[in-house]
């Protein structure tokens, strides 16, 4: 006879731990596609749409197509940092990240139509089509939002539509009438979108 | 040259009673009723799946919970309605103008069942590790 023991300690936990491991990460893996990033911010929106309105209005006493360009440019730049500032606060405050799952997914198809949207602009300032930019910047601002609210709350794919569809029309309005197009996009649709996602999603 | 000798291993009492105290509520997960059932149910792939998607979701419709779990009609009205019947998952039919929409959402009961299963695995891969 031997001195082995009948029973070596390691057999029967192996397959216990294996199989919590396996369904802990399942259930992490279902959680993190299925997730929608419901931290965009709503009072950034409003804030955004705020700036969209300044902008506006100084953009209409401009002398220019460039300087008109320049002012819509820097409010532009304004209202994105305060965008991304508002997002970055309510994730934080919310526990998600944007550097993975759900959050992640949101700004791989927030950013490419708004690199599209800024190499266009230089395209059609080089060109001199001026007039065809609140169209584009409509246009590929609702393509990025509708894309990235595939991954978010219903409310913000219908936002996108409303650019995208008012892009579009900006396209068959007078050139006169961009800085009206432009305020009631990005100052009306944010205002009143950030509105009620602040209302209905927690700020 | 004599060999080294490595200091004998003292076991540390109060690991050994944490590991105690997990083993306990191990044993215990399983010896409750709502335990063994959860387990038992959730041991398919798909209700694992419909609970855990439900958990981070206020509320799907069946069209929404099929493409997320990329699986049939049949298969999914199959196990949500055993998920339903044990009262893990609340289903409210409705119309949307002409067309019938089901949705589903976790019950408080669920909610607790998921938390307390996450829980009991990571007790057991605690205890596995030693």
């Amino acid at each position: 006879m031997t001195g082995q023991p009948l029973r070596t300690p390691s057999r029967e936990p192996i397959g216990l731990q294996d199989r919590a491991f396996e369904n802990l990460s399942f259930i992490r893996r279902t959680m993190e596609s299925s997730a929608s990033m419901t931290s965009v911010p709503g009072w950034g929106g409003v804030l955004m749409g705020l700036t969209a309105l300044l902008t506006a209005a100084l953009a209409s006493r401009a002398q220019g197509g460039a300087s008109w360009l320049l002012i819509w440019m820097a409010g532009g730049g304004v209202a994105f940092a305060v965008g991304m500032g508002s997002l970055i606060r309510k994730a934080r405050a919310s526990g998600v990240q944007l550097s993975r799952g759900v959050g992640r997914k949101f700004l791989s198809a927030l950013s490419p139509p708004l690199a599209a949207a800024a190499v266009l602009t230089g395209v059609l300032y080089r060109g001199d089509l001026l007039d065809a930019v609140a169209g584009t910047w409509l246009l590929l601002y609702g393509t990025a939002v509708l894309a990235a609210g595939a991954f978010s709350i219903r409310i913000v794919p219908a936002m996108g539509l409303c650019f995208m569809v008012l892009g579009a029309a900006a396209f068959l309005t007078p050139p006169a009438w961009a800085d009206a197009v432009l305020a009631l996009g990005f100052g009306g649709f944010h205002i009143g979108f950030g509105w009620v996602i602040a209302r209905r999603h927690g700020g | 040259m004599a060999a080294e000798r490595k200091p004998k291993e003292v076991p540390d009492l109060r690991t050994s009673a944490r590991r105690e105290q997990r083993l306990e509520s191990i044993a215990g997960y399983w010896s409750d009723a709502g335990g063994a059932e959860f387990d038992r149910l959730v041991y398919e792939r798909i209700r694992l799946g419909i609970m855990s998607v439900l958990a981070v979701n206020e509320s799907l419709s069946f069209s929404e919970l099929r493409d997320l779990l990329q699986t049939s009609d049949g298969n999914l009205s199959v196990h949500a309605r055993k998920l339903e019947a044990a009262g893990y998952v609340a289903c409210r039919k409705h119309f949307e103008g002409r067309v019938p929409k089901t949705e589903f959402r976790l019950t408080g009961k669920g909610r607790q069942a998921l938390e307390r299963y996450l829980n009991h695995m990571e007790a057991l891969i605690q205890v596995t590790r030693g």
